[in-house]
């Protein structure tokens, strides 16, 4: 006690006394300091994520013809987007996209991190097995849409397959340029963002307590349910935010896997973009924007990420 | 090394992992199997012949676009794009040991950087640009916007890092009589440099493959994956599964190259600590 009070003592009056011993040892950790080092960060992003986004905002009441955008004050843009049914059924069909995939990551992503966490004992090989599950991450995604041509075309490998067998009479038409083929490749894309945070999670639960909870008599279901799932909660929390963000926003997948059959917000988006009906598109954008925010802040009412980390 | 027997849990989840894995790979292999089909092959199996006909055919410029500079700026704008990354993501990962005044607003900045659209970012840079009236081209406009995508991965890997790093060696440091620089320079960037690699890994390789982000905000030259995109409305042989291969190639080169520097600095340290 008397310590502590006296070590105050210290650095308030080494504080007042111009530069002593342990003021130059502090000297890092003046605020000044802090500033500094976040302020390339707060510049970039300020830069290339707070203003665009502002300018999206402002852009979004602007007037447009075919050929530019001329700067205004109209709620048109709104009005038309929010009045078309078009606009509620491409929301729609997102959202079916969303909650379709979100389930599948969800539930192939636990497996796959539980099976990494608890089943594999030594460390060098769940390294080794989750760098397997990592590295495709790390590659091109418009090629691994495109590696699925020849899987599910007409005459792709499945359906040769299928009629050598004969188990159809003609190639299924549904496998490649649809909504199947659509969610196949997001759960194929996206898989991977809901396997490392929930593996994350899975690694720092005390095993003490799945020996504590078996040793109560909990069966292995009991022990799944009542004790790992609610510790993994968070990681599967992070785990969604990003798969429910990028499906939400996702165009490419959606235009090239449903072959201009399917459609969603983004992809509306980036028509109206490359008709260079730009005021639309950002107003389309600005709903976007907000849905996405709206579940995100509802996820993360279940976990602060902050603590995850 | 553990007596108990493995449970049916185990084999049915190796199963499931297996599966999954062929998942994962299964695709790109295809793919990289029908890239060496022969002169008269399509895309799809069977093979007509191996060859490398279309791999010299994705080097002749008029085949297939501008693959050569297309490459050249993927490749230029990833080192832009890693090094920006590494430095600005290690000096917030520093920033953030401390709490200050709007900390906690940046770093929910950077999350919101990570969970916004890709597409939002690149019609938000796009028109910025266009409202100031500055052209975009790929290494302004379109590395703005890859860093909005790279720099949260960084620095949340940075914020994760510090969290786990004891002061204890620091403070031993300056009990030495280091100076802040030296117990910088020799204590603590020795300890964060396999993270360092793995910020810089994850800058290249999340660059490198950026489609969504650089749509608007390339300008007039494509990046490769601009250029991928464009090939695949309108090229129908197999070129499209050369091109892939050559470049999942080079990103696989990438990762060895990164974990193996990883790996060799993580030993040096064991031999020195």
């Amino acid at each position: 006690m008397a310590t502590a009070a006296a070590d105050n003592g210290l650095t308030i009056s080494s504080n007042k006394s111009g530069k002593p011993a342990a003021k130059t040892r502090r000297g890092l950790t003046s605020p000044i300091v802090s500033y500094l080092q976040a302020m390339p960060l707060v510049l970039i992003l300020g830069l290339f994520l707070l203003l665009p986004i502002l300018t999206i905002a402002m852009v979004s009441f602007w007037d447009y013809d075919s050929v530019r955008i001329y700067p205004d004050f109209v709620t048109f843009n709104y009005t038309e987007t929010l009045g078309s049914w078009v606009t509620w059924k491409i929301y729609l069909n997102t959202f079916k996209f969303t909650v379709i995939v979100w389930l599948l990551t969800m539930f192939i992503g636990f497996w796959v991190a539980y099976f990494l966490a608890f089943h594999i004992r030594s460390t060098t090989m769940q390294i080794v097995l989750f760098l397997v599950c990592t590295v495709p991450f790390l590659t091109s995604n418009i090629i691994r849409m495109i590696s699925w041509v020849p899987f599910l075309g007409r005459n792709g490998l499945i359906n040769s397959s299928l009629i050598q067998l004969g188990i159809v009479p003609k190639p299924l038409e549904f496998l490649l340029f649809s909504e199947f083929a659509v969610v196949l490749a997001m759960v194929h894309l996206y898989t991977l963002f809901m396997v490392t945070p929930i593996f994350n999670t899975l690694m720092r639960i005390d095993r003490s307590l799945v020996e504590a909870a078996r040793d109560a008599g909990a069966s292995g279901f009991q022990i799944l349910t009542n004790v790992i799932i609610p510790l993994a909660k968070p990681g599967i929390a992070i785990g969604s935010i990003f798969v429910v963000t990028l499906v939400m926003g996702d165009f490419i997948t959606v235009r090239f896997m449903s072959g201009g059959q399917s459609a969603s917000v983004g992809l509306m988006m980036s028509n109206q973009i490359s008709l260079l009906q730009y005021p639309a598109a950002a107003a389309n954008a600005v709903i976007l924007l907000i849905v996405v925010l709206l579940i995100v802040a509802a996820i993360l009412r279940v976990v602060d990420i902050r603590k995850e980390l | 090394m553990h007596p108990e027997k493995r449970s049916r849990e185990f084999y049915v989840l190796a199963f499931f992992f297996t599966l999954f894995v062929l998942f994962l790979y299964g695709p790109l292999s295809t793919i990289f199997i029908l890239s060496f089909q022969g002169p008269s092959g399509g895309l799809t199996f069977p093979m007509n012949g191996t060859s490398l006909h279309w791999f010299r055919n994705l080097f002749e410029q008029q085949a297939v676009g501008d693959f050569g500079g297309s490459f050249r700026r993927s490749m230029v704008l990833g080192l832009m794009t890693t090094t920006i990354t590494v430095i600005v993501s290690l000096l917030a990962g520093l920033a953030f040991r401390r709490k200050f005044r709007g900390s906690t607003f940046l770093f929910y900045l950077a999350i919101s950087s990570l969970v916004i659209p890709s597409i939002l970012i690149s019609l938000g840079i796009g028109l910025f640009f266009q409202v100031l009236g500055i052209r975009p081209a790929w290494w302004s406009s379109g590395l703005g916007a890859h860093l909005t995508w790279t720099l949260p991965f960084g620095v949340l890997i940075m914020f994760a890092v510090f969290n786990r790093f004891s002061p204890a060696y620091e403070e031993a440091a300056r009990d030495l009589g280091a100076t802040p620089w030296q117990t910088f320079r020799y204590v603590v960037l020795p300890m964060i440099a396999p993270s360092l690699i793995g910020v810089g890994l994850f800058g290249f390789t999340l660059s490198y493959d950026e489609f969504a982000r650089t749509l608007m905000t390339a300008g007039t030259f494509n990046t490769l994956p601009l250029e991928i995109y464009g090939m695949t409305t309108n090229v129908t042989t197999p070129v499209l599964y050369a091109l892939g291969t050559v470049t999942t190639v080079f990103s696989f080169l990438i990762i060895l190259v990164a974990l193996t520097a990883i790996i060799i600095v993580g030993r040096r340290r064991a031999r020195i600590g």
